[in-house]
């Protein structure tokens, strides 16, 4: 059952790859406007849960509900669309487009769809002056340096108001400072937007910025608020 | 830290009565721990004796302790000395922590949950400075970064050891 105010919940999440058991019973649950970090060993499986969470892959068994509806009930077009449109993810690398300049890779997921240039672009800089990137709009990815293209990414994923961030290794390419700003900027931005994040991280520091932390291990989750 | 040479180094930008001294101490680097008047006033009385400050003026009436103090050049080469040698790193070969991990394995409690209840303890303190230094200026962020760089240093440990338990488990038992 789904506690009362959750937004995404998994329940006895199995996945194995092989004889390797991902995820062996995992369990999460995220309200609107929390952020929750997802921790563990390397190979612990949080990479997996997070792909599983977000509609990327699908589980071998249990439960995960978005909102009421339950993802695997959804046909793969449907689970696309809630990518699109729902869900905003930031990885460890960017991943902006190198041809476009940075207000176009911002606007992106807009003009995707089917938001006009202009409009797309207005809301795209107005993102980009939350995350204090307003400036570099007309520069290419190449032409700014790792903790600012960081930005960019960060306001793409935020530029459909998506109700979920994903977050996956977010600062992992960044120094200390950089990777501060990067996440104070994204839980402020994502917090006054009322959006969930689920950080991905193996940083304590990063994940200090979190409401609350999941561990897992061996493809089991621990909530760590419950053992305290 | 020594009270004693931060006082003395206040000291060196101009005279200051003892309880602007405790003021300006408390703003700088008091943060949740304000100096208590008394050890200002015995600290000053031990400087004064040292020849490192001397009496600049006497304010009549007022509060209890209304002298006006000024470093002496001997001071200033103390604070000199101070600063310039480095401090002892801690070698924090001594960890409770440690000392309760062995504990539990050897009395068959449970070692994952003393770590696992430890870490979650870090990160909650963790979250309340990370919160801090949100809000605070400068000053209080580099405070802050300086206590959360070793927590997490703790944090790594922690992690470290909960991976080795099985290992260490078989070492204390032989």
């Amino acid at each position: 059952m789904t506690p009362a105010g959750t937004l995404l919940c998994a329940t006895d999440l199995r996945k194995a790859y092989g004889p390797t058991k991902a995820l062996d019973g995992a369990e999460f649950s995220i309200h609107p406007g929390e952020v929750v970090a997802v921790m563990g060993p390397s190979g612990s499986g949080k990479s997996t849960l997070l792909h599983c969470l977000a509609g990327i892959v699908t589980p071998d068994s249990g439960t995960i509900t978005y909102a009421g509806r339950e993802l695997s009930a959804m046909n793969d077009s449907e689970r696309s669309a809630l990518r699109r449109g729902e869900f905003g993810f930031v990885f460890q690398f960017g991943q902006l487009v190198p041809e476009l300049t940075c207000v176009e890779n911002v606007a992106l997921p807009l003009r995707l769809a089917g938001v006009r240039r202009k409009e797309a672009e207005r809301t795209a800089l107005h993102w980009m002056s939350e995350l204090e990137v307003a400036d570099l709009g007309s520069k290419r990815p190449g032409e700014v340096s790792g903790g600012q293209g960081q930005r960019v990414a960060v306001a793409r994923a935020l530029v459909t108001q998506p109700r979920v961030i994903f977050a996956d290794e977010p600062t992992g390419a960044l120094d200390s400072l950089n990777g501060e700003l990067v996440m104070q900027l994204l839980t402020e931005a994502a917090r006054s937007a009322n959006a969930a994040v689920v950080l991905v991280t193996h940083e304590t520091r990063v994940a200090a910025y979190s409401d609350r932390e999941i561990v897992v291990r061996d493809g089991k989750s621990r909530d760590m608020e419950r053992i305290v | 830290m020594s009270i004693g040479h931060t006082l003395l180094g206040l000291l060196e930008a101009g005279p200051r009565h003892g309880y602007d001294l405790k003021r300006a101490f408390d703003e700088k680097f008091g943060h949740d721990r304000p100096l208590a008047y008394g050890q200002v006033y015995s600290t000053m009385s031990r400087l004064l004796k040292n020849g490192l400050v001397e009496v600049d003026g006497i304010e009549s009436g007022g509060g209890p302790d209304r002298k006006r103090y000024a470093i002496t050049d001997a001071g200033i080469t103390d604070v000199e000395t101070w600063l310039s040698q480095p401090e002892k790193p801690e070698p924090y070969l001594h960890s409770t922590l440690y000392t309760k991990v062995v504990l539990a394995l050897l009395t068959g409690r449970g070692a994952a949950e003393l770590l696992d209840v430890q870490r979650a303890e870090h990160l909650r303190l963790m979250r309340i400075l990370t919160q801090r230094k949100r809000k605070g200026d400068l000053a209080d962020q580099l405070v802050c970064d300086h206590a959360l760089f070793h927590l997490e240093a703790d944090l790594r440990w922690l992690e470290l050891t909960a991976a080795r338990l099985g290992q260490l488990a078989q070492e204390v038992r032989r």
